[in-house]
């Protein structure tokens, strides 16, 4: 081959692997994108997606908090002032949860249950994730601002 | 008393910064000795009265002022001195006044060392330095005043963020603020290279120990954070893709392209816009690293400061630095011609890729890190996006990067020839392939495809860096002594290639699982067995907490005792779990302890990590490999 030839070969050759690259990893952007989901949305509104993971978030209820004893798998309600969804999670939960604090459950929607895979609760006791905040919000304008 | 002489040795500092970069940067322009004259013993009174700063600040946490707000906000009296130390820097105001601190230092090592760069050159240097800490301390003074005062003043301080109190946590924000603020020399010698118009390779020799300098601290940085999620957030991940750490990591990244970069233009005066660019880049990402943390504009686990009136500052502040130094690269970037030649395959052609490559992975880790603010601004939606995408989209580049690692090292300079680059490296690509198929399957009784291309890659790396470092070593020792950036070249890929290793193994081989059990019971993970002995209390000084003792067997024979404690703060009534983690080269044990289920069954997370030191590991012999790179004394000499 003559060096042009070589040249157009090497030139081609990544250009077509780097089109296959940006194309596999564009579509797993698109995979691994999570929707955050309010729990009106969830109940009500049916936005949830049937088929992939998205994150919902809320309020644990007070007194909602139910394990059966010895057992890993916990069952509670979130809620945002308006609506309230069942959340199933088997695990070890995170230091910062606690009923009447904010959640982020990440995981998908099983008939009227979600099954959360990931329980996210924030390091500082008084934080609250911002969507939670701003879910609330929507449906309650006081007391939750000084969490901010 | 004490607040006010830190406060008011801040102001000062912000005006002798100023002065500073006024009269270095004038008197450069005109040639003017007598101004400049004034450029060192400023940039000194400038490093004085911020040490004072910084002293009364920590002299108010060792007295417990709690007039002081942000003392009363971080700190408590039975929090343990090394705590009360390190909360100096454990939030918002005080780890910005560590920065200044950390510039005002660089600064001082800069006119200490650059007694053989031209005057008007280094004068240049100390004055951007000094107009960029003007801007950090404006910053400070107000917005983020750390010496601000409350009263009445409360009997007892709020406490150090749980989290914080830890010993790899105390110095994680020194080292990492070294290295970003680091960048900062290497862009103001980029821009003063740009001012004087005189853009040759000796200018890419001077700014070299800098950068590599800035970039050690950065890696040792960005490794014990990892390090410390590892231990203490209790989730025995060690990099969550999370945006601070992606903050750290892209810095890193431009840096690592940037030494690459500026050792083609020093040794051959070729890639010279894009060395300049890269120092640019580098030092802002930095601090669009520090704008994303600080301005709390990212939905973050590290959102520990948020407020936007510091996000408009810093956005602000970066749109000056980045602005005015690309302004000023389109104004010179005609004049650079890099007028040698090098073939298509060459140790610059590899370097030209490595740092292709380096500048996609930063990209994607922007799109990444940016997309949920972008799509929530458009009104998209509110997204997040995973870690797996994140460890795909590292894929793509990185398994090219790591081949061209390894045949750059065995490449020539200027021409050198495909076949033989092979035929040089064979004999370890080989070896390495062989190693890579058999030792994970013959250990661990099972293998897979991104198992065998990460062991193949990083023990070809690792074989490749040890025959550089015995040429390091031993070829030129006759000649020259030994060439130390050789051998400190070799010892961070090593280093790369021993962290690669840690990666594969980990994620093909690493277990975790939640499991329940009660006193007497015996849980069996990865061929160890954890029986649970007792749970009791054990108080600390500034907590209470439940531990537990567990033992663990291997075979049937005790192998280690394991302590995990679930504590709880008395001040914050924040309850964090202390994992238990039994450490060896070659694998870790670790523990840590959940909740009581009722029934006398507590939860756990158990984890099997193997090799997971080696991630932490080679990002030290990284580090000192660019220790090793920076002591050539080719730096030492002048011109």
């Amino acid at each position: 081959m003559k060096p042009r030839q070589q040249r157009m070969l090497a030139v081609g050759s990544s250009a077509i692997g780097l089109i296959i690259a940006a194309i596999l990893t564009f579509k797993a952007f698109e995979e691994n994108m999570m929707f955050f989901i309010n729990v009106t949305d969830v109940v009500e509104n049916n936005k949830a997606p049937l088929d992939r993971d998205f994150r919902v978030g809320g309020l644990v209820v007070e007194n909602s908090l139910i394990r059966v004893e010895g057992n890993l798998t916990v069952n509670f309600l979130i809620t945002d002032n308006k609506n309230q969804l069942g959340v199933e999670y088997t695990g070890v939960l995170p230091d910062l949860f606690r009923e009447g604090q904010g959640v982020v459950a990440l995981g998908r929607l099983n008939g009227d249950i979600f099954l959360a895979e990931t329980i996210l609760a924030k390091h500082d006791e008084n934080y609250m994730p911002p969507e939670v905040i701003e879910s609330l919000s929507k449906h309650q304008r006081d007391g939750n601002e000084k969490s901010l | 008393m004490i607040p006010e002489i830190g406060h008011f040795s801040l102001i000062v500092a912000m005006m002798i910064a100023l002065t500073q970069g006024y009269t270095s940067l004038k008197g450069a322009r005109t040639n003017d000795f007598e101004l400049m004259r004034h450029t060192k013993p400023l940039a000194l009174a400038q490093f004085t009265l911020i040490s004072v700063s910084f002293l009364c600040l920590t002299s108010s946490f060792l007295m417990d002022d709690f007039s002081v707000l942000y003392v009363a906000n971080n700190s408590q009296l039975a929090l343990p001195i090394i705590y009360k130390i390190s909360a100096v820097w454990g939030a918002h105001e005080g780890s910005l006044l560590l920065w200044i601190l950390i510039l005002s230092i660089w600064t001082v090592l800069v006119c200490r060392y650059s007694n053989n760069l031209p005057k008007l050159f280094s004068t240049r240097v100390i004055g951007i330095l000094g107009l960029l800490n003007f801007g950090f301390l404006l910053f400070t003074l107000f917005t983020s005043n750390p010496f601000e005062r409350i009263f009445p003043t409360p009997s007892d301080g709020n406490d150090l963020n749980p989290l914080l109190q830890d010993i790899g946590l105390a110095i994680h924000p020194p080292l990492l603020y070294i290295g970003y603020v680091g960048f900062s020399v290497a862009y103001a010698f980029a821009v003063a290279a740009m001012l004087s118009g005189n853009l040759d390779r000796k200018w890419a020799k001077w700014t070299r120990p800098w950068t590599t300098a800035a970039w050690l601290f950065l890696t040792i940085g960005i490794g014990l954070g990892s390090w410390w999620a590892y231990y203490e957030l209790g989730w025995g991940g060690w990099w969550f893709w999370d945006p601070v750490e992606n903050a750290s990591f892209m810095p890193w990244l431009i840096g690592t392209a940037l030494i690459h970069s500026l050792a083609v233009t020093e040794k051959r005066g070729v890639f010279k816009s894009w060395t300049l660019l890269l120092s640019i880049s580098a030092f802002s990402l930095s601090l669009l690293g520090t704008f994303l943390v600080r301005s709390g504009i990212l939905i973050s686990v590290h959102a520990f400061a948020t407020d936007p009136e510091r996000g408009l500052f810093i956005l602000i502040f970066l749109v000056t630095v980045i602005g005015g130094a690309l302004i000023l690269y389109a104004k010179r970037a005609s004049d650079l011609d890099d007028n040698v030649n090098f073939s298509a395959v060459s140790r610059e052609t590899f370097l030209l890729l490595n740092n292709v490559l380096l500048v996609i992975t930063t990209l994607l880790i922007l799109i990444g890190t940016l997309a949920p603010l972008v799509m929530e601004i458009f009104g998209m939606g509110k997204i997040s996006i995973g870690a797996p995408w994140f460890e795909i989209a590292m894929l793509v580049p990185m398994i090219p990067l790591l081949i061209f690692i390894s045949m750059g090292m065995h490449s020539l300079w200027i021409k050198d020839d495909l076949r033989k680059v092979f035929n040089r490296s064979k004999f370890l690509f080989i070896a390495a392939t062989i190693i890579g198929l058999f030792v994970p399957a013959y250990f661990y009784g099972r293998t897979g495809l991104l198992l065998v291309i990460g062991s193949v890659l990083s023990i070809w790396i690792i074989l490749s860096s040890f025959v550089s470092i015995k040429n390091g070593l031993f070829t030129n020792k006759l000649k020259s002594g030994i060439n130390r950036s050789v051998l400190g070249m070799a010892i961070a890929h090593l280093g790369l290639g021993l962290f690669v290793l840690g990666v594969t193994f980990v994620s093909s081989f690493g277990i975790e699982t939640d499991r329940s059990f009660s006193i007497g019971d015996t849980l069996s993970v990865a061929g160890y067995d954890y029986r649970l002995n007792s749970i009791k209390n054990a108080p600390g000084p500034n907590y209470q907490a439940i531990e537990a003792e567990i033992d663990v067997y291997k075979d049937n024979l005790l192998y280690t005792k394991l302590y995990p404690q679930k504590r709880t703060y008395l001040v914050q009534k924040s309850p964090m779990t202390e994992a238990a983690i039994m450490a060896s080269w070659n694998k870790d044990l670790f523990i840590a302890l959940g909740d009581s289920l009722g029934n006398g069954k507590w939860s756990v997370r158990i984890q099997y990590k193997p090799m997971i030191r080696w991630i932490w590991f080679g990002c030290l012999i990284m580090a000192l490999g660019g220790a090793i790179a920076i002591s050539d004394k080719r730096y030492r000499s002048s011109a």
